[in-house]
């Protein structure tokens, strides 16, 4: 189950684990990336909370968590090359992987036709 | 982009927008801050090949003495800089400061010596004031004529001396600072071989109705890729040069800000022609006495760029910062993040270690020496 966050965060769900990236559309924005500094495994993050930061040769973003849940696993290979994140955004560039603590809260967030709308 | 409208243009924006270029606003002028490839491959491209950017939005002055001798001009521009004019030779070029009578930085700018006038360049952000500044204190001396139809064309990068020899074949001849007049393309155009990457390079005063077939000459050019806002910024921070209102301004002197070469010894205490500028009084005494804290390189430890406004420590837990980062961010060439800002003179030798606060972490970062990368100037 793909779904879509307005902050531009994009979720695979499968058996109420999401893994998490931000999407091609927030990463043409940000432009190249020099940095990404992840969230520790275990931590327990409510939604909307930073769990992640971004840096391109512009400028420093927050990756926000797109859920309540908890980091039970994170993407190491961005830490020493964050271009992953540029050359694959949707792929290879994931974040962490979540596990939620409603599965039922992914409902609210939108899918991909929605999203597309939302970024035109 | 709503102010898109109030936003002036360069006799080069339209190219920049055919060029795909993202287009910002950035002192009242409408510039690309990238092109599609992108800030890291222009600045890349830059060190390895030629970048061209437009810097059209910087002021372009002509300071004609009213005698006919350039001396005149330049002895009366050293009552607004601490810097040695009249010792500057025809065909030659210097970098100057702007000081203010309480010894800060109103400005930086190039002057070149023309033979019968002087050349100034200004920063776009201050240019107005400038002229105002040059207009009120030189005027019994000197014309201030500022030239607003002439576009300002930066080539830099080692393939820059191939690419506009092959337009303009004398311009090789050129060394580090030389400036000429030289027709290209059939158009007088004033050369310098000069620029703010830390590369080999030129930048090109040509009138503006001549600018974009000139640019697109250079364009046809594989070596020359169009640089953007972004990629300047890294290219000059690489190569540890001062941007105007963030590295300096009027609450930086220049032995703070570490410009001590940029005051020739004629104009120091001592020196034939010492004092005479704005601050003087404030300014010729850190030389001896130093500064109470001083512009520096700043390496952080960690691959996280750390920016502008962020304020250093001297531990993990003190709560008074004993500096901040004027600017900062990711160095291409240097693989790493780089920053400069300002410390305090004690704190200052290279190898201190300091800590960064950013987003709630202190960060160990370390005083570096400046420049990141080495300059590829022909001397």
């Amino acid at each position: 189950m793909l779904k879509f966050t307005e902050d531009h965060e994009w979720l695979n769900i499968v058996d109420g684990v999401a893994t998490v990236g931000i999407t091609t559309h927030a990463v043409e924005q940000l432009g190249d990336l020099v940095f990404v500094d992840l969230p520790e495994v275990g931590a327990k993050l409510s939604k909307g909370d930073p769990a992640a930061t971004v840096e391109s040769v512009k400028a420093a973003s927050d990756v926000y968590c797109p859920l309540d849940g908890k980091i039970v696993a994170v993407n190491d290979a961005l830490t020493d090359d964050p271009s992953i994140v540029n050359a694959d955004a949707l792929g290879a560039g994931w974040f962490f992987k979540l596990e939620l603590a409603r599965v039922e809260d992914a409902d609210g967030l939108m899918e991909e036709d929605a999203y597309q709308a939302l970024v035109g | 982009m709503d102010d898109s409208t109030t936003l002036k243009k360069t006799p080069l924006t339209a190219l920049s927008v055919e060029l795909g270029g993202k287009m910002v606003g950035f002192a009242g002028y409408e510039m690309p801050v990238q092109f599609p490839e992108g800030v890291l491959k222009e600045h890349l491209h830059t060190r390895s090949k030629a970048g061209l950017f437009d810097v059209s939005h910087m002021g372009q002055v002509i300071l004609r003495p009213r005698s006919g001798h350039v001396e005149d001009a330049s002895l009366a521009l050293e009552r607004l800089v601490p810097v040695d004019i009249l010792g500057l030779k025809p065909g030659r070029q210097r970098y100057a400061l702007f000081t203010a009578a309480d010894g800060g930085i109103l400005d930086d700018l190039m002057v070149a010596n023309r033979g019968d006038h002087l050349f100034v360049v200004v920063n776009a952000a201050c240019k107005k004031q400038d002229v105002a500044h040059m207009r009120d204190n030189l005027s019994d001396v000197c014309e201030v004529v500022e030239l607003t139809d002439r576009a300002l064309v930066a080539l830099q990068g080692p393939a820059a001396e191939s690419a506009l020899a092959a337009l303009a074949p004398e311009v090789a001849g050129m060394v580090f600072m030389d400036v000429r007049e030289v027709l290209i393309l059939g158009v007088p155009c004033i050369v310098s071989r000069s620029g703010y990457s830390g590369e080999d390079g030129y930048e090109v005063s040509v009138p503006e109705a001549s600018a974009e077939a000139f640019v697109r000459a250079l364009l046809a050019n594989p070596d020359v890729h169009p640089v953007g806002l972004g990629a300047r910024d890294s290219l000059r921070l690489e190569a540890g040069l001062c941007l105007y209102g963030n590295d300096i301004d009027t609450g930086t002197t220049p032995v703070a800000a570490a410009l001590e070469w940029a005051v020739q010894k004629v104009r120091r205490t001592g020196g034939a022609r010492a004092g005479g500028f704005p601050g003087a009084d404030v300014i010729l005494p850190e030389f001896e006495q130093g500064a109470s804290r001083r512009r520096v390189g700043i390496a952080p430890e960690g691959r996280a760029p750390i920016r502008g406004g962020i304020d250093l420590y001297a531990d993990e837990i003190s709560t008074g910062p004993v500096g901040h980062i004027t600017s900062g961010g990711f160095g291409p060439t240097a693989e790493a993040p780089v920053a400069m800002g300002y410390v305090a003179a004690s704190l200052s030798d290279i190898g201190t270690r300091l800590y960064a606060e950013q987003r709630g972490r202190r960060m160990p970062v370390t005083i570096a020496a400046l420049p990141f990368v080495p300059p590829k100037y022909k001397r």
